[in-house]
């Protein structure tokens, strides 16, 4: 098999995987705010509810699809169709697996292995501000245009502590390619001394810059506590709200499947990403193929847990009013996380002489 | 320190996941495999009883419609006629009584009104309709059965259970 069958079944299973993940987000969220209510989900519609997100998808494709009068057309639909795309494409560079040996030779499962990982992913998740100020704009209501411009001012606002909490990441693995990043975290010992196969993950060397990074990360999908632009009792729907029918499905999905790409990064960066306990013990006693479906799974499991973990949080705290929001975007995350960038590089030089 | 809102958060997300590993507790009724328990006096749908000989205790005096908020109750009367003597108490009856099932509001105030003791509350459910128009219970829908009588004892006082044929 040559390298480019390999990468079109890489893609074409990563863009299934996003858009399952991103369906069955809407069921696990729906049953994971009921468990957290003291009450039961969705559960009619198949064994415990699995095919809602059928009767979901099923509703949105039948109900009526107009363009309100005065609209730009051509803009209204680009805007949730940029943000999908965004959401879908920025899943390529993210390493998934260790590595699988079909044929003889051996491939990385990621679709491009490009050198400057993180760059891309900091660019794709700017110009995700893009579908949301065209849907605000494009739908000619003044209340959306409002929603869509403190929802690009409160992503911009984030964009800058997710970058810098990056930088000390960078500083310590040297490498912008996640690639190498992964790799670093799965061989080595904990802080130096504590011998630890495949868990020499970065958290336990950053764990300011985790919470900065899992802050900001939320912040940019547009989460509750910091879903002002989406609110449903303040905004109606914020930008969203002249959507219907697949359009809003878009700009939903792209959402979810934004979670679902940012849970991942997360797990990249400082959760050793596909590294488990015991890989490279697997990759030498049972093989390649083993231990990189064996990555892909723990991958896949961690990034799950990530999920649940928004949802957790989702539930539990109110939302965060606009000036605070603002506030704790500029005033507390951006000098922490400069300290912590500071502080890693002053480390770095001392223990490297 | 509270500033940095991290122990809150935490301290709250512990209290979420308290409540989801109880478990709902018995606060959940999975209707309609389980039926939640009403109490004595639950005011659900209305029954127009008979006496013991099975003859319909309503006159048609209308105290119920005035009294009615909602103004739900409509009713024409008539003229008993000879031959129908086993089927109402007495010469004036409801030829046609109806109920708009959308514009009540289970408040009680006709059971309370009627001087005949014809019309109660039942623990029963209205049924799911798919027009407007079906929720407009007639005559066929109120009026119980002869053979198969709907249980109100529970809401009558020992007065009325004892003048009450």
């Amino acid at each position: 098999m040559d390298l480019i069958t390999f990468k079109i079944i890489l893609v074409v299973s990563l863009f299934a995987l996003s858009l399952g993940v991103a369906a069955y987000s809407t069921w696990g969220e729906r049953k994971v705010a009921a468990i957290l209510q003291d009450r039961i989900g969705p559960n009619r519609a198949g064994p415990f509810g699995i095919l809602q997100p059928l009767a979901d998808g099923g509703k949105l494709f039948f109900k009526e699809g107009f363009v309100p009068q005065g609209a730009d057309r051509f803009l209204f639909y680009v805007g949730p169709a940029l943000t999908m795309f965004i959401s879908l494409i920025t899943g390529a560079v993210i390493p998934w697996g260790k590595s699988l040996s079909i044929g003889g030779s051996s491939f990385d499962i990621q679709v491009a292995n490009i050198d400057v990982g993180v760059l891309y992913l900091i660019g794709m998740v700017s110009i995700g501000v893009y579908g949301m100020m065209i849907g605000g704009w494009a739908s000619n209501n003044k209340y959306s245009l409002i929603g869509a411009i403190r929802a690009s001012s409160q992503m911009i606002s984030y964009e800058l502590a997710m970058g810098l909490s990056l930088l000390s990441i960078i500083l310590m693995a040297g490498s912008l390619d996640l690639n190498v990043i992964t790799g670093s975290q799965g061989t080595g010992k904990i802080w130096g001394f504590i011998p630890a196969d495949g868990m020499n993950w970065n958290i336990f060397y950053q764990p300011l810059a985790f919470i900065i990074f899992f802050v900001a990360a939320m912040a940019e999908t547009n989460r509750h506590p910091f879903d002002l632009p989406e609110c449903e009792s303040e905004l109606v729907n914020g930008y969203m709200t002249e959507y219907s029918s697949m359009n809003f499905g878009q700009y939903m999905f792209g959402e979810y499947v934004n979670m679902f790409i940012s849970n991942a990064l997360i797990v990249t960066l400082f959760f050793g990403g596909f590294n488990y306990p015991g890989i490279n013990w697997v990759g030498e006693n049972w093989g390649e193929n083993i231990a990189g479906v064996l990555s892909i799974f723990a991958m896949l499991f961690k990034v799950i847990i990530g999920i649940l973990i928004f949802m957790w949080i989702r539930w539990t705290i109110p939302r965060f009013r606009y000036d605070q929001l603002m506030h704790l975007g500029w005033k507390t995350l951006i000098p922490l996380a400069l300290a912590n960038l500071v502080i890693t590089a002053a480390v770095i030089v001392f223990f490297t002489n | 320190m509270e500033k940095l809102y991290l122990p809150e958060i935490l301290k709250g997300m512990a209290i979420t996941m308290r409540h989801a590993l109880e478990g709902p507790k018995g606060k959940v009724y999975s209707y309609p495999e389980q039926e939640k328990p009403r109490t004595k006096f639950w005011r659900g749908l209305h029954v127009l009883k008979r006496d013991e000989e099975g003859r319909e205790r309503c006159t048609a005096c209308g105290l119920c419609a005035v009294v009615c908020p909602a103004e739900a109750i409509t009713m024409t009367a008539a003229e008993r006629t000879r031959d129908e003597k086993h089927l109402y108490r007495e010469e004036k009856y409801a030829s046609v009584y109806e109920i708009n099932m959308l514009r009540c509001i289970f408040c009680g105030l006709c059971e309370e009104a009627c001087p005949k003791s014809a019309i109660y509350l039942t623990d029963r459910l209205v049924d799911v309709e798919t027009n407007r128009g079906s929720f407009v219970y007639g005559k066929d829908k109120l009026v119980e059965k002869i053979n198969e009588r709907v249980d109100i004892t529970a809401r009558q006082s020992e007065l009325q259970k004892k003048t009450v044929k």
